[in-house]
């Protein structure tokens, strides 16, 4: 069984005033078939654990470690940690001009792979997965993420993690931006992909709508920088009716 | 991204200061910061229509190049003084040609009845080629089969040169011609294009020039009667590369596709200056240029200029240029102009844009298993192939795709 591994993460950025600290000593243990939801308030650096899982260079790891199934993943190139079996399902997907839908799977296919797919399979793979997530068949031959909407890329963000099979998957904000409906399909897609192949889920979100669809096993609060709290589906709830303000220590003001 | 913001990105140019000052005594003496207006700091009225632009054969009817004249600005023209100003040996070159039924390839005298027929020069370089050249060089098409025919030009030396070339496609004839042009080149030259009625030619001029060539070229095209011409151009070796193709949609239903591939790297200028001309009724026509800049200084212009004259009743037209911008240091010129003298037209529209391959894109890809090496590759096969597929010859085709990946490996091993 795969487990995803993060001891004592401390993170930083280089921004215009200087290195600003960002998480200070994550740690948390996934393992395959669990769903962790990580919840926290904005700023409180939920994105850039996300992130740097993925090997953004932005993110500078100061100390600390990530292992995937006891293999140091800090080590490796990003598309290194891909083809490991990470997968980031990002919050803001970027255009790709001149590439195509179809293109881009293929090629992300066979890079993950290590061979093209057989061509037959495939082709009714693709299709199957866009048509559960009710994407119309225009899509495949549009180039990645261009003109779509903030909905469209979410789904295409999903249609990727069903077609990748990654070990474990993070899920950054995928909720952002999505009215009821496009959340249901999205979701749908995210529960039909961990039954299909077991997936590990790590669900970063703000609000606990999405926590409607996607049921986590465990729940993390997320303030400055560390998990504050720790509990099972209760702990969601919880921060439904109170919010973030308990976890929220006082700052000076003025 | 907007041409023009990708525009205000790269480093601005020198624009000359107004070459008729103010006189200083029409202004209130010592008021601070008091100036004449710059009138957009160009000193100068452009020509108001593109049809009217002055045209000779003959190079002292042109001023010097000071590299501030329209046709000029965009150029590096201190690079090819020798072309502009010097004297130009116009005798004949070594070619190679695939032989083919139905075309003729010749060297014929200047008094060639065709000599002229298509377009005059509109700059100096090309009235010095037209001055100097002993023979041109004729391709003539005909027979009503398709057919393929390349034409080699690698000998032609570090010398500056001026050369004519005449392709002429006679009416009802088919062909493809294919331009190839590697080695050394200081060329300024000359192509006209000439279709009789009902033609179908497709024109390539490939410059696949070594790295310190220049070559300044003006192809005049004269399209009759519903006839087809698909030119291509096609710029990834040499210094500085410059094909203007201009052409005259000059009977009633002609149709002209224009395409354009270029693929600039660190220091290399690549320029094309685009004129349609529809003079008669129901012509169509269709530019597409597309582009990919790498490197240090790598630098490409396109001009597209469409006039729709007051004869061209029911045309149809559109003119698009697109630049993909993989590296820092780039600069990406995109220009269209249109005209329009009659009001009775099917369409006429136009479009550029200018984008970047970031640092974004290539981490959304290698996030999900692509090297960065392939995923450079993607994006610019992906960006150049709608090009490379609509030129019609496959052998053609499948060579450009191997010379694109060359371009992007000799890049990365920058």
């Amino acid at each position: 069984m795969s487990v995803l591994e993060i001891i004592d993460l401390h993170v930083s950025v280089e921004t215009d005033q200087g290195t600003k600290q960002i998480l200070r000593g994550v740690n948390l243990t996934i393992n395959e078939g669990e769903i962790h939801a990580i919840m926290g308030p904005n700023g409180s650096g939920k994105s850039t654990l996300a992130y740097t899982i993925a090997g953004h260079p932005k993110y500078h790891v100061e100390s600390g470690s990530i292992l995937l199934d006891g293999v140091e993943v800090l080590k490796m190139t990003v598309d290194a940690r891909a083809r490991a079996g990470l997968f980031l399902a990002m919050q803001y997907p970027v255009e790709i001009p001149g590439v195509t839908v179809t293109n881009f799977l293929r090629t992300a296919k066979t890079a993950i792979e290590g061979e093209a797919p057989p061509i037959r399979t495939w082709i009714k793979d693709v299709r199957q997965a866009m048509t559960s997530l009710r994407m119309d068949k225009a899509f495949a031959e549009r180039n990645v993420n261009e003109g779509f909407s903030g909905g469209e890329k979410k789904r295409n963000e999903i249609l990727q993690l069903e077609l990748l099979k990654p070990k474990f998957a993070v899920l950054d904000e995928t909720d952002s931006g999505l009215d009821v409906d496009a959340l249901k399909i999205v979701s749908e897609g995210v529960n039909r992909a961990k039954v299909n192949t077991g997936l590990g889920l790590l669900l970063i979100t703000h609000y606990t709508r999405i926590l409607r669809y996607i049921h986590p096993d465990f729940v993390h609060v997320f303030v400055n920088g560390r998990i504050a709290e720790q509990g099972g589906p209760e702990l969601a709830d919880r921060l439904e009716d109170e919010g973030y303000d308990r976890f929220l220590v006082p700052s000076n003001v003025g | 991204m907007s041409a023009a913001s990708a525009l205000s990105k790269s480093a601005p140019t020198t624009v000359p200061e107004s070459s008729t000052p103010a006189p200083e005594s029409v202004l209130p003496a010592g008021q601070h910061g008091i100036k004449k207006h710059s009138d957009g700091r160009f000193g100068y009225v452009p020509v108001q229509t593109r049809s009217d632009r002055f045209k000779s054969v003959k190079v002292a009817d042109f001023e010097t190049v000071t590299g501030r004249e329209a046709v000029w600005k965009h150029s590096p023209v201190a690079k090819f003084t020798d072309l502009t100003a010097g004297s130009l040996d116009g005798s004949r070159y070594q070619i190679e040609s695939t032989p083919s039924a139905d075309v003729s390839v010749e060297w014929v005298p200047r008094t060639d009845d065709r000599i002229g027929t298509a377009g005059l020069p509109e700059d100096r370089a090309a009235a010095n080629a037209w001055g100097v050249f002993d023979d041109a060089l004729a391709i003539t098409v005909s027979g009503e089969e398709a057919k393929e025919i390349t034409v080699t030009r690698s000998g032609l030396g570090t010398s500056a040169r001026g050369a004519h070339t005449i392709i002429e496609a006679k009416p009802f004839s088919q062909a493809t011609v294919i331009l190839a042009n590697t080695g050394d080149a200081r060329l300024s030259e000359n192509v006209e294009i000439i279709l009789g009625e009902s033609a179908n030619l497709t024109v390539v001029s490939l410059q696949e020039w070594n790295d310190s060539a220049v070559h300044l070229a003006n192809h005049f095209a004269s399209i009759g009667r519903d006839a087809r011409l698909k030119h291509v151009v096609v710029s990834l070796g040499g210094s500085i590369v410059r094909v203007n193709p201009s052409v005259r949609l000059a009977g009633p239903g002609s149709d002209a596709l224009l395409l354009g591939l270029y693929f600039a790297d660190a220091g290399q200028h690549l320029e094309q200056q685009v004129y349609v001309f529809h003079d008669a009724p129901k012509s169509r026509s269709r530019v597409n240029y597309k582009g990919a800049l790498q490197g240090q200084d790598a630098r490409t212009v396109w001009i597209g200029d469409v006039l729709i004259g007051n004869k061209a009743a029911g045309t149809d037209s559109y003119e698009q240029n697109r630049n993909l911008v993989l590296s820092e240091g780039t600069r990406a010129d995109s220009i269209p102009n249109l005209e329009i003298e009659t009001g009775d037209i099917v369409g006429a529209g136009h479009a550029s844009a200018t984008g970047r391959f970031d640092d974004e894109q290539l981490f959304y890809l290698q996030s999900r298993g692509i090297s960065e090496a392939e995923a450079r590759r993607l994006v610019v096969r992906g960006f150049l192939t709608e090009v490379v597929q609509q030129i019609g010859s496959p052998e053609l085709e499948a060579r450009l795709q191997l010379a694109i990946e060359a371009e992007l490996i000799g890049t990365d091993d920058k």
